[in-house]
């Protein structure tokens, strides 16, 4: 977009993209990894140290998950 | 006559309305108007001047989102009364030290302190481990023997009817009923489970102990919800099956795709949200599984196949230590919950393909 040649010859341009964060497609694929890593945590049998902190991952995840569901494409 | 009627309901709506019963008054007006329409016109018209305007304005009032209103009140009662109402007050709890058996006793507010024993127990850890053992296998096995025998039976062969009724029986049996029937058929001395798989291996039948050996338990278990559950996964991919329409199947024919192909391009892909929808309800299912396990096995030998349910009862029924098990239950529901969200989008994109 921000190449000279190709502004001036198409004056519809779409409307600048959100930035990363803000886009429901990218920020839910990440709520869903968080979501995913907790819950591997709770149920793994290596190390108490994952499960302890399982529960935080999961409600970082869920509560993510549900903020960033609502923003637009 | 059809015209001359709908000519006139269309007529006497407006008064029928102001009479505050649109639909029985322009109905029974139908009927009437078949043999006399100039009578019921006069009465309809009598009735609506006959109505004092506070009523009309007060019938009226009702819009059909007050109707539905009004039809869903009662389920949102009950909703509220006993699943949201308890969900709260479940988390009130495992914020603080009440024990049931004790009511009188003061209620103290303890922060953090519940959840902070319940993920550094080894014990609770333990039964989350029993519990993802239990979910794993008894899905892997489930789908998989569910989708072949779902796969065999839409072959439409002779008598195919008859072998899904056989084979739907054991769904249709209480898990309590099945729970006591196993703990017969695994019997070392009597049961048929422990003579069978004598009289194939050559072990005898005194060693093959599956509820009362560590290493054949979590098995045991695992062994009879699959046979009790299989059906039930059967079904939903027999729908996922029969609604793939054969002409997908004709034009890879022409294409000259093979048996192989065909399979892996459209039947599992098509077949794959029915799939994905047997895999959510039989996970939220065994999650929370407890009375085929407690009657099977009660949890033991020891606790090696106290899956999360049967430790999270006795925490609150026997250990009596109502806050931390909610504090426990807590845990356990967020887990489903953040498990259900990823579910849900996976199913909503399988769904957009």
């Amino acid at each position: 977009m921000s190449d000279p040649l190709l502004t001036p010859q198409s004056p519809a341009l779409p409307p600048r993209r959100r930035p990363f964060f803000l886009r429901r497609g990218p920020m839910e694929a990440v709520a869903v990894t968080v979501i995913g890593l907790g819950f591997l945590m709770l149920f793994q049998p290596f190390a108490l140290v994952l499960y302890t902190y399982s529960l935080v991952t999961l409600l970082a995840g869920t509560f993510m998950f549900m903020i960033v569901s609502k923003f637009p494409e | 006559m059809h015209a001359d009627r709908r000519g006139l309901q269309t007529a006497t709506r407006p008064l029928a309305c102001r009479t505050g019963a649109p639909f029985s008054l322009t109905k029974s007006d139908a009927a009437v108007t078949i043999s006399n329409p100039s009578l019921a016109d006069k009465a309809a018209e009598a009735a609506a001047r006959a109505t004092p305007d506070g009523v009309v304005v007060r019938v009226r009032a009702l819009s059909d989102r007050a109707i539905a209103w009004l039809f869903i009140a009662p389920t949102i009662v009950l909703l509220l009364a006993i699943n949201i109402f308890p969900l709260f007050w479940a988390i009130y709890l495992s914020f603080t030290n009440f024990r049931a058996n004790r009511p009188n006793a003061e209620v103290k507010n303890v922060g953090l302190g519940n959840y902070s024993r319940v993920l550094n127990d080894p014990d609770i850890w333990a039964s989350m481990q029993t519990t993802a053992h239990f979910v794993f296998w008894t899905i892997l096995l489930q789908t998989v023997i569910g989708f072949a025998l779902a796969y065999l039976i839409d072959r439409k062969f002779r008598g195919h009817a008859f072998w899904t009724t056989l084979i739907l029986i054991p769904m249709m049996l209480s898990p309590a009923v099945v729970g006591n029937f196993w703990r017969f058929l695994y019997e070392p001395q009597i049961g048929l489970f422990a003579y069978a798989v004598s009289f194939l291996t050559g072990i005898p039948t005194s060693d093959i102990q599956m509820l009362g050996s560590v290493n054949l338990a979590p098995w045991a278990i695992i062994i009879v919800d699959t046979w009790m559950w299989t059906p039930y996964v059967m079904l939903i991919c027999l729908a996922g099956l029969r609604s793939i329409p054969d002409y997908i199947y004709e034009a890879a024919e022409v294409d000259r795709a093979s048996n192989w192909r065909q399979f892996w391009s459209i039947t599992v892909p098509m077949a794959l949200p029915f799939i994905m929808l047997a895999v959510l309800f039989r996970g939220i299912e065994n999650f929370k599984m407890f009375d085929m396990v407690n009657l099977l096995t009660g949890g033991g030998p020891g606790s090696t196949t106290e899956v999360a349910s049967i430790t999270l009862k006795r925490d609150a029924f026997e250990a009596w230590a109502t806050g931390r098990s909610s504090a426990f239950a807590i845990v356990l529901f967020v887990a489903v919950f953040g498990l259900a969200n990823i579910y849900v989008k996976a199913l909503n994109r399988v769904k957009q393909r």
